[in-house]
């Protein structure tokens, strides 16, 4: 009898753990999946079959129907769909990784670098920003106003910046970057747009690009840190006695060891991208619009077309779903075991 | 990287690159973000703060901003905007007093252990000054507006979202998580299921919540119909309503708990669970002695995160009930959506940035007290 409460090795339950961890997991699983179902067989009906009343199964309660597939894959969306699917698929990828680049890279600097950024030059800097927006709404053209406030900072951080001895350190540096996704995106989506105008970028892949590096960066950076902070400094020490630069001891021992939370991190990243809507909505009026959008005009006048927008969903999520299932194996134990005694 | 080529290169050159570089490596590893957060922040942050400080109207060939000082912030606390913001407030009650009695002297007690123990410095001070101001101040927000007669406003709707939500992300992402890296055949099919919610777009996930709580010709049709609700609907009632989106916002957040704590306990060192086993620890001390310990920095991140992301929270209520029944279900994001679609930014702006003030004062009570100390007291 007591075998039953027993486990056989550390990580694996006993057989009654078991059985109840496979009961959790399941309700869990029903859970996650009933609704994906529905929306599955909601993309099988047309309008009559969705007003009239659930209808469970296809075959037995309904007959099921294309038309929705037909109408966003061959029919009058078709153009619109590709077209938004190619350029989701193109921004997305690119900017996760491009996040996670430079993500990690900052990460790694702020737990194993001591920064002490002061206070003067801070404000220095915040001094020149506030002048150069006033030069612009005094008249000045932007590129002047952010030249002659780029000099004043320069001569400003030589003489006075360097008297006020307070610095700041590498949490302070951590918690400036997380709060840039404080404030709501409906709040800074017309000056980003502003920007963007300027440069004369809108529309364009490198627009959606910088604009979704830019805000999933404090992310990787924040679980990044995390992840590498738990990787042995013995490991880099032996390293650098060995003579490895840092760039040869982040490349080739840090990363290596924090691939578990390099994958997790850029699955995050790629699914906000992928499924981004507000800046998308602003920064691409017809070439490089993405998926989301094709998504949310769906809720037309004649009110939400329930089966188009399962279609269009159900084809969003399929890609990422590949993506995870090739990632998953990545986020296993066991990468760190061994490391330190070798 | 090659480095057989070192001998045959000059070697001073190489020298000289390579202490430059490695000189500049902090530089180097950190500038390209802050360049790039620079860019994207600074103007969007003090653009919206002036536009929170102006009238916005449409003008010949544009549109014109007319500075009016603080109206925008002040209409907010005033007047039916304020009733919006703030909620209304339903008179004094015994209950109310005792509550809010409650609060104030676990404040004080709270303040009374600093000013005991601790080496008190001017920082800590105000810091501490101001969480008990702000804390006193919401709760005294929120006696009023949850029990009888009160109405919440969007403040008070957006703190229940964020609080009950992350709750239950995160027991329900932790245990989870510690069921699926057990050794259990079938768990990475599990895993890729439990990642399946956060991988649709957040539109989408709203108007899927729509369709499955529809009454009529939603699945559940029977279900109500067999307690007799066919006429009753969620949307009608403000804490039905309210836990709809509720929901809808925990089945598609969890996912994003779950992954990050799967990572970080797949990630932990075996060896020490090893020993404690063989030194004849049960499951629990090992997991309060060993594994808790080690995810607790990951956890608080994640829970940072996911504070400021659920602040934000504005798709579900947009699509499942419009913001009702009145005002019922609309987020913080979602009253400035309001005034925006009414092209008044200036409005719009202000409630932007009372967003602001809440998500910084939160994440700043979380990030110097509850971080710092659980992470330092390991």
């Amino acid at each position: 009898m007591k075998r039953w409460f027993q486990s056989k090795s550390i990580n694996t339950p006993s057989p009654v753990g078991a059985i109840l961890s496979y009961l959790v997991l399941g309700f869990w699983a029903v859970l996650i999946l009933f609704p994906l179902y529905w929306l599955i067989v909601t993309s099988f009906k047309n309008s009559g079959q969705v007003n009239e009343g659930p209808f469970y199964i296809p075959f037995v309660d309904f007959k099921p129907t294309l038309d929705a597939w037909k109408y966003i894959l061959v029919g009058d969306l078709s153009k619109d769909t590709i077209r938004n699917f190619t350029n989701t698929a193109i921004v997305a990828p690119i900017s996760a990784l491009l996040a996670l680049i430079f993500g990690a890279t900052a990460a790694y600097a702020l737990v194993r670098f001591e920064y002490r950024p002061r206070v003067g030059a801070i404000l220095t800097f915040i001094g020149c920003v506030i002048l150069s927006i006033l030069l612009v709404s005094a008249g000045l053209t932007w590129q002047i106003a952010l030249v002659v406030s780029f000099v004043l900072f320069f001569i400003l951080l030589q003489t006075i910046g360097r008297r006020f001895k307070r610095a700041l350190g590498n949490n302070d540096i951590a918690f400036w970057m997380i709060s840039q996704r404080m404030l709501p995106p409906i709040a800074v989506v017309i000056p980003i747009y502003l920007i963007f105008q300027q440069l004369h970028l809108l529309d364009t892949y490198t627009a959606l690009i910088i604009t979704y590096v830019a805000s999933n960066l404090p992310i990787v950076i924040w679980l990044m840190r995390d992840y590498i902070s738990n990787i042995p400094i013995e490991l880099e020490e032996c390293a650098s006695i060995d003579g490895a630069s840092r760039y040869r001891i982040f490349w080739s021992i840090v990363l290596p060891l924090a691939v578990p939370g390099l994958v997790a991190t850029f699955l995050f990243v790629l699914v906000f991208t992928w499924n981004e809507y507000l800046l998308a909505l602003f920064l691409s009026s017809a070439k490089v619009q993405t998926l989301p959008l094709t998504i949310a005009a769906q809720n037309a006048t004649r009110g939400p077309q329930w089966w188009n927008m399962s279609v269009l969903i159900l084809i969003m999520i399929v890609p990422v779903i590949v993506i995870a299932i090739i990632l998953e194996r990545y986020i296993t134990r066991g990468l760190l075991i061994g490391a330190v005694k070798g | 990287m090659d480095t057989r080529n070192d001998e045959t290169q000059p070697a001073r050159l190489h020298t000289i690159i390579s202490g430059t570089a490695d000189r500049l490596v902090g530089t180097i590893f950190l500038l390209p973000t802050v360049l790039a957060l620079l860019f994207l922040s600074i103007f969007p942050l003090i653009a919206s703060l002036y536009v929170s400080l102006t009238k916005f109207d449409i003008a010949l060939g544009g549109f014109k901003l007319t500075f009016v000082g603080l109206k925008n912030y002040k209409d907010l606390f005033t007047g039916s905007e304020g009733t919006h913001f703030l909620g209304e407030f339903a008179p004094n009650t015994p209950l109310t007093w005792t509550v809010f009695g409650l609060i104030v002297i676990a404040l004080a007690i709270f303040l009374a252990r600093y000013f005991l123990n601790a080496r008190i410095s001017i920082g800590g001070l105000i810091g501490r000054l101001m969480l008990t101001l702000g804390l006193g101040l919401s709760s005294w927000m929120l006696v009023h507006t949850l029990w009888n007669g009160g109405r919440l406003g969007t403040a008070s709707i957006t703190l229940v979202y964020v609080f009950v939500g992350i709750f239950f992300q995160y027991i329900l992402g932790l245990g989870l998580a510690l069921l699926t890296v057990q050794n259990l055949p079938g768990r990475r099919f599990f895993r890729v299921i439990f990642l399946l919610p956060m991988m649709i777009t957040p539109v989408g996930v709203a108007y899927m919540f729509r369709m499955l709580t529809d009454t009529s010709k939603g699945p559940f049709t029977p279900i109500w119909q067999a307690f007799g609700l066919t006429d009753f609907s969620w949307v009608n009632n403000p804490w039905s309503a309210r836990t709809a989106i509720l929901i809808g916002d925990i089945w598609q957040w969890t996912p994003f708990m779950f992954i990050v704590l799967v990572a970080a306990l797949e990630s932990q060192p075996t060896e020490p669970i090893e020993a404690a086993t063989v030194d004849g620890a049960n499951s629990w001390q090992i997991f309060r002695h060993i594994t808790w310990p080690s995810i607790i920095p990951v956890s608080m991140t994640l829970i940072l995160i996911r504070l400021i992301e659920a602040f934000k929270i504005v798709d579900l209520p947009n699509v499942m009930t419009n913001g009702g029944p009145g005002t019922a279900t609309q987020s913080l994001t979602y009253h400035a959506y309001i005034n925006w679609r009414a092209l008044d930014l200036g409005a719009s702006a202000a409630v932007a940035y009372m967003l602001l003030f809440l998500v910084t004062f939160f994440s700043m009570i979380f990030v110097n007290l509850i971080r710092q100390q659980t992470v330092e007291t390991l």
